[in-house]
């Protein structure tokens, strides 16, 4: 049940749901698309950013949104489908609103990630890779996240929750269940996974400025420095005066 | 010991040296290791090497050492020598010297084969299969994994003529890269990742691909096998014989694997200065048609209305009967089928034996204009005085005139392909629209109203290095085969005319042409008649020029011509179907000589049955004016009946000789009289028609390689993979008519209607209709037009 | 005597709003672009050649000599890509630099943008990175408004577009041909090489990536002078870097220093051994390195003395694990997660991993049976050096690594499951129920 039982039968792979075709891609979401596409020197360069966009409005990839891709870069929806069952982040089936990820890669898994999965498992009665009966909230065991001094670590809609333990993670899934105001440890308000896709395609959300610089472990080498005076050394004279 | 790349082919000061095992080899600056090893004969294993695909790297098998670069220095880790270039000096160590490249080999099979199946037993690779033999060659004898196989369900359909068993796949991505790079039809990619990696496509959008099967071919284990081979014969059980395509004039090279004398498939060949490795679905999966329930066996005479069966002599007592009665009022009609020695058997029979020109192997639309454009400038040019496959990569540009290279000649389309993405060819197309075909090749379009050609010839720019491609179609055309010889002799570019089918450009050098005689000899020549009815002992050869195919039908039709004889020839390939099928009916008496059941069968009145190709042998020429042999693959019968034997009992019957009897026989006096030297035929010079078209829709149309043809009949699976008959019109005309994309229109004419489906083709002109030249076996004759014709289109919401 | 640590990059990251362009500005921020653009391309590439800046993603290829592999007669357009791909496991400190501090990054995207001739540059970023990405795409915002970045920058002609791209989950993509793929819209694997990216990388035009740090550290190699850079750390490794200390410390955390401080400094830095505890193994660079004990407390963080010691500098990722540490345990989670980040396009890597992870579920389970080491080894010795890129022999590294150092946990595996000699809650940082043996 921690997502790490070794699976060797893979039935439903090779392919994103094509039984499920709702979509809500319209053609405001292609004028994005091309939008994205006239970014970069070559259109096909957007396809990581349209499929986020994708994502931000169908709530997964779906099959209208591989086809538009292709569509709006004259590639094969085959070629747009080897992209997008490559990268981790695009999920075949509707992710929840909120998307929990639990890192349990070694070092996180040592230091109680692997505790920590399988507490918010039990939480939201989900495995990892499902979303919950009513969309609130799906499950992933992700990989490293780049947050070790943090370990273990949790996130949120790919916002970083630090220093995570069981307890915390309950507090922070019943204010998210109860759409109370979340902030991550160190990013901004938390919004949704969906809202996240978007700024992931470029489409910026405003909320750079939340949060703190930096917080917790990534000063723990500023402290110390700033407590005992060391610092670089100063830059020689001599350079300015010979420009 | 020392072995040289290729003596002469490359001057030797570009040679570098390379040391293989201890063996100086010379190759070319660029030459990949694994290419040099195998011209001193070192096998290295490999998966996803394949010379005419990009280097890859992917399978690992393939690993050298590399003890030495060349400059003193060694590589630290093993390389893959399907990626190592080599360099002057350099010291490359195969498994043959190095423990540690054997090592890396081993441990790469047994790497591959933790999640292969071995299901080789029920594989259709076993026996044939490159990992098998591999493994065998240079693996363990065992495997030390006790793991769990990865496993999915098998195997999955990617399109209907072609399987995927996903658990077989070694991810070489030699198909993937086959559809991408060679035929650029990315409809397979891979997907996922890392050990879930596999070839996939998108769900709605099979892999239909005119050349899918060649993926099959290059797979080097079980994973890709096609429908309808599937368990039908071990590969050791399979003898394979060397045969040349009969479905188009590309003159492919292809191995036809036969049991019982039975085809059981066809591959591609290896034949590097015609189609490389490859060819196209029809060539390779087509090959059904001789075994459905209209063959041919016995002949047949009529009895009032049915044809009855009759013995061989009764039928040949009956033809000649027949043909006696109408001496001097006879002509011979052939279709494409032929081989070169079956089409100069023909010729020679309208001469010697009826004593007529009036012989033609266009059964189809065809001009005055092209007669004399064939005899000025096509006939009696060999192989390398006109444009062959490797011009085409030689050229700076390619310029197609009513020629559609992927649904109309396979072989040179991935020529061309090749020349664009290797050598920067560019090519452009006088069409009403940029097929797709044509976006592959990157082609520029010229956007040209059928009819209007020879008016944008006219403007074309072009140079010595260009090379004009016209198709035949270019017959219904006028002025645009002359304006093309101007345009050639303008600017020095070169043009090549590409014929439809197998037997065509074999046809004319036969002299199955009104105004040729064999070799290219005009007959309007004295000095050639002369020179040819000595060779042939005969009195005379006859002067007065012969009648075309229409003028034929036309003359059967009133009762000018007493007799038809035909052979391999439809109604529905006519300009004129309806007037074909009523001469037929009206003529005389109408010989026919087929392989099976057919329109012209029925309407004839004595039938003899003719071997299919796969009983002959002969020689096809190419567009090239290449020679591909017809090789016998079925000798369950001690001797084939084969057209040329079937007039030359006929020429027996009516007491005349046709003196060849025997393919090898025809072949050798057909070689003998050798090209025509003298004066040649003068290019035809017809204007460009006035412009300004009336009302009406201008009619465009094209045959797709995988259609309606008769040659693709029980090709089932194939057929499958087609794409749909659609009328294309441009937004605005489709405007202008009140249709809209998907709506079914009526194309029609006078002689009646197709009801398509409308796509909106953005490229295309206004005012053209384009319509598919064969649907389910129906051509264009049945319309009674030709490309160029105004039409009529109604549908939609109007 | 340079001070133990030396904070430059993350010098402002304390700082209020220290993402703002104001904020970096009044720090001196940008004055560097300012040099730089009096200055020449060449001059700028022998400036980052003399400060002997050698690669911060883990290689330590000399900054300066990639940027001179730049063909400049070549005619196609040059291209400048930032790897900000950070997933090496155990790597955490371009992320934190990029949310608090983007500018300094955007300002050494433009010099050395500049130095190599680009007018057209990227930062690819990994995608669940959510806020980081935020911080980044309002930072070239506000240097296209400050005249920084767009045409005719600050009066002097030059052009320069950046593009901040998120990607979408693929270690891979950290690989740099691999990301030049992923750049482009295709699925993340790598490419062959020659080409090298120098001449025919991004849209098969001459191509430098760098990873953020190294970019990073540019600007005050230009406003400072390469001797102030070379004037910290090691006669090979010059200059500062950011030292990531995560795992079983008191105090993990980014520590910036210069190149060649100790594990043994850094640890005392960071408060010491978690209470009661004491070092097992680390990882001196990202998981990818061959992990080493106490023993090597001492040795010198830098390139050189890494590589002598076994194993590599990496991106300077010291993943620490004190006693309660399975071994077996934590290679077969590296092992996984190689497995998982395979691309799939080469066979030692996608089947070899496929392979390891079960060999290794063996030995945690205590089922692995007598020879499986020696198996396991000669299996990771067919995958070695083989493989496709250098994600496989990360792979291997881990495992032989491991068995190299600790073997007999690997032999108590034919008989006793890991979670039993090494309860896996002691290991935890928080008190877990211990129901499920092991989790």
């Amino acid at each position: 049940m921690s997502g790490h039982e070794f699976q060797s039968f893979f039935p439903e792979s090779g392919t994103v749901d094509m039984a499920d075709t709702s979509t809500h891609i319209t053609e405001a979401t292609l004028v994005e698309m091309r939008v994205l596409a006239d970014r970069y020197p070559q259109a096909r360069s957007a396809l990581l950013p349209m499929l986020h966009l994708v994502q931000s409005v169908d709530g997964r990839v779906s099959p209208r949104g591989i086809e538009a891709c292709a569509e709006v870069l004259g590639i094969t929806a085959a070629q747009v489908s080897g992209v997008a069952t490559f990268y981790t982040m695009y999920k075949r089936r509707p992710a929840g609103e909120h998307h929990i990820g639990v890192c349990t890669t070694a070092l996180c898994a040592v230091m109680g990630g692997d505790a920590l999965l399988e507490h918010v498992s039990d939480s939201l009665g989900v495995h990892p890779g499902e979303t919950t009966a009513d969309g609130k909230f799906s499950l992933e065991a992700v990989e490293c996240n780049a947050a070790c001094d943090f370990a273990p670590v949790m996130m949120v809609n790919w916002e970083f929750m630090d220093n995570m333990d069981p307890d915390k993670a309950d507090l922070l899934l019943d204010d998210l269940a109860h759409d109370r105001e979340v902030h991550s440890t160190r990013g901004a308000t938390i919004t949704s996974w969906k809202e996240a896709e978007r700024v992931l395609a470029g489409f910026p959300d405003g909320r750079a400025d939340e949060g703190p610089a930096a917080a917790g472990a990534s000063l723990a080498g500023l402290a110390i420095a700033r407590e005992r005076g060391w610092r670089a050394p100063e830059a020689p004279v001599r350079l300015k005066e010979e420009q | 010991m020392s072995v040289q790349a290729k003596p002469g082919a490359v001057e030797k000061s570009d040679l570098i040296s390379v040391f293989i095992d201890g063996t100086e080899v010379q190759v070319p600056k660029g030459t990949l290791a694994i290419r040099a090893a195998e011209m001193i004969g070192i096998d290295i294993p490999r998966f996803c090497d394949h010379p005419l695909l990009d280097p890859m790297g992917a399978c690992r098998q393939c690993m050298v050492d590399v003890p030495d670069m060349g400059n003193g220095r060694g590589m630290p880790k093993p390389q893959a020598s399907c990626t190592l270039e080599v360099a002057p000096n350099m010291q490359i160590q195969t498994q043959q010297s190095s423990a540690r490249a054997k090592k890396s080999q081993e441990g790469m099979l047994e790497l591959l084969l933790i999640n292969h199946p071995l299901d080789c037993p029920i594989c259709d690779k076993g026996g044939e299969c490159p990992l098998q033999n591999q493994a065998l060659s240079h693996g363990h004898a065992g495997s030390r994994y006790d793991g769990v196989k990865r496993t999915f369900p098998k195997p999955v359909s990617i399109s209907a003529q072609i399987l995927l068993d996903r658990e077989r796949c070694v991810l070489c991505a030699r198909c993937t890269r086959f559809s991408e790079q060679i035929s650029g039809d990315p409809f397979i990619a891979l997907v996922e990742r890392g050990a879930l990696q596999q070839v996939g496509l998108y769900a709605d959008d099979p892999y239909d691909s005119y050349f899918s099967g060649n993926v099959v071919q290059i797979c080097p284990v079980g994973a890709l096998t096609s429908v309808d081979y599937r368990f039908q014969a071990r590969p050791f059980d399979l003898v394979s014989t060397p045969v040349t395509c009969e479905h188009c004039a590309g003159g492919c090279q292809l191995r036809a694997d036969h049991r019982h004398f039975q085809v059981k498939r066809r591959l591609a060949g290896n034949a590097p200065e015609v189609n490389e490795e490859w060819n196209c679905d029809r060539g390779r999966f087509a090959f059904y048609s001789g075994r459905l329930g209209d063959r041919l066996k016995t002949p047949l005479v009529r009895d009032g209305d049915v044809m009855r069966p009759a013995s061989w002599p009764e039928a040949i007592d009956a033809a000649a009967t027949g043909l006696a009665q109408a001496r001097g009022s006879i002509g011979v009609l052939t279709g494409g089928r032929l081989t070169v020695e079956n089409a100069y058997g023909y010729a020679k029979f309208a001469r010697v034996v009826l004593g007529t020109n009036n012989v033609d192997f266009r059964a189809r639309a065809h001009s005055a204009e092209e007669a004399a454009f064939l005899a000025s400038a096509v006939a009696g040019r060999r192989l390398g005085e006109g444009v062959t496959y490797a011009d085409l990569e030689k050229a700076t540009q390619v310029i197609c005139v009513a020629f559609e290279a992927e649904e109309e000649m396979g072989a040179v389309f991935l020529r061309l392909r090749k020349a664009v993405r290797k050598k920067g060819l560019a090519v452009s197309t006088l069409a009403p629209y940029l097929s797709n075909g044509a976006h592959k090749l990157n082609a520029t379009l010229v956007p040209t109203v059928p009819g209007t050609e020879a008016e944008v010839v006219a403007a074309l720019d072009a140079d010595a290095d260009t090379i004009v491609l016209v198709g035949e179609r270019a017959a219904t055309l006028p002025g645009t085969l002359s304006a093309l010889v101007a345009l050639a002799e303008r600017t020095g570019a070169a043009l090549a005319w590409m014929p439809r089918r197998a037997g065509d450009r074999g046809a004319i050098e036969a002299g199955c042409l009104p105004n040729l005689l064999p070799g290219g000899r005009p007959v309007a020549d004295a000095g050639a008649r002369v020179d040819l009815a000595a060779a042939w002992g005969i009195e005379r050869v006859p002067s007065r020029p012969g009648l075309s195919a229409d003028a034929m039908l036309a003359a059967a039709a009133s009762g000018q011509l007493a007799a038809l004889v035909v052979a391999g020839v439809q109604p529905t390939d006519f300009a004129d179907a309806v007037a074909a099928r009523g001469a037929l009916e009206q003529a005389g008496f109408v010989l026919s000589l087929e392989q099976r059941a057919s329109e012209v069968t029925e309407r004839a009145d004595v039938v003899l049955p003719i071997d299919l190709l796969e009983a002959q042998a002969g020689t096809f020429l190419n567009w090239e004016h290449r020679e591909g042999r017809v090789n016998r693959i079925n000798k369950q019968a001690p001797s084939s009946m084969t057209d040329l034997r079937a007039l030359a009992m006929l020429a027996d019957a009516l007491g005349s000789d046709l003196g060849v009897r025997t393919a090898a026989k025809a072949k050798a006096e057909f070689d003998e009289l050798g090209a025509w030297d003298g004066v040649p035929a003068p290019a035809p010079q017809v204007a460009a028609p006035a412009t300004g078209l009336g009302g009406g829709i201008v009619l465009a149309s094209w045959r797709q390689l995988i259609d309606g043809s008769a040659g693709n009949d029980g090709a089932d699976f194939m057929l499958a993979t087609g794409k749909p008959a659609v009328a294309r019109l441009s937004s605005a005309t489709a405007y202008a008519l009140g249709a809209t994309e998907g709506d079914t229109v009526t194309v029609a004419t006078g002689a009646g209607g197709l009801e398509l489906t409308l796509l909106i083709e953005d490229t295309m002109v206004d005012g053209v209709v384009w319509i598919p030249g064969n649907v389910s076996g129906r051509g264009l004759g049945e319309l009674r037009v030709v490309p160029g014709a105004t039409v009529t289109v109604t549908g939609g919401a109007a | 005597m340079t001070d133990t640590l030396t904070p430059v990059l993350s010098a402002n990251w304390a700082d209020e709003r220290a993402w703002k362009i104001a904020n970096y500005e009044h720090r001196g921020g940008y004055t560097a672009l300012r040099t730089a653009l009096a200055m020449t391309p060449d001059q700028i590439i022998g400036e980052v050649k003399d400060a002997g800046l050698r690669g911060r993603g883990g290689a330590g290829f000399p900054t300066g000599m990639k940027w001179s592999f730049v063909p400049q007669d070549n005619p196609n357009p040059k291209y400048l890509v930032v790897n900000a791909d950070e997933s090496e496991p155990g790597t955490c400190k371009d992320i934190p630099l990029m949310m608090a501090s983007p500018h300094t990054l955007v300002e050494g995207v433009i010099i050395s943008s500049y130095a190599i001739r680009a007018h057209h540059a990227f930062i690819y970023v990994r995608g669940e990175v959510l806020h980081v990405i935020r911080r980044l795409q309002q930072a070239v915002r506000e240097a296209y408004s400050a005249g920084y970045l767009g045409k005719n920058i600050l009066g002097t002609g030059y052009d320069l577009e950046i593009v901040v791209h998120a990607g979408a989950g693929a270690y891979i993509c950290g690989e740099e041909t691999a990301l030049l793929d992923s750049l482009e819209g295709r699925r993340g694997q790598p490419r062959l090489r020659p080409p090298f990216p120098a001449v025919a990388g991004l849209y098969a035009c001459p191509t430098v990536i760098n990873n953020v740090e190294s970019i990073a550290s540019v600007p005050g190699i230009v406003g400072k002078g390469a001797g102030w850079f070379a004037s910290m750390g090691t006669e090979k490794s010059k200059g500062h870097g950011i030292f990531s200390l995560s795992g079983h410390v008191a105090r993990p955390g980014q520590y910036e220093a210069p190149m060649g401080i100790t594990l043994r400094e850094l640890i005392d830095l960071g408060g010491g051994m978690r209470n009661g505890h004491a070092l097992k193994f680390f990882t001196p660079g990202g998981s990818s390195t061959q992990i080493l004990t106490g023993d090597h407390l001492d040795m010198p963080l830098d390139f050189d003395s890494v590589m002598a010691a076994g194993s590599l500098l990496g991106t300077r990722a010291l993943q620490i694990f004190d006693e309660t540490t399975s071994v077996v345990r934590t290679t077969l989670r590296w092992i996984e997660f190689y497995k998982h980040e395979s691309c799939g396009k080469c066979t030692p890597c996608r089947e070899g991993n496929w392979w390891l992870v079960q060999m290794l579920k063996k030995f945690e389970a205590g089922q692995a049976e007598d020879g499986d080491i020696e198996k396991m080894l000669d299996v990771a010795d067919n995958i070695g050096g083989k493989s496709f890129c250098a994600l496989a022999d990360g792979a291997v590294a881990c495992v032989t690594s491991a068995v190299h150092q600790f073997r007999s946990e690997f032999e108590a595996g034919y008989r006793t499951p890991a979670w039993e000699l090494f309860p896996y809650e002691r290991s935890a940082l928080f008190p877990v129920k211990t129901a499920g043996g092991h989790a």
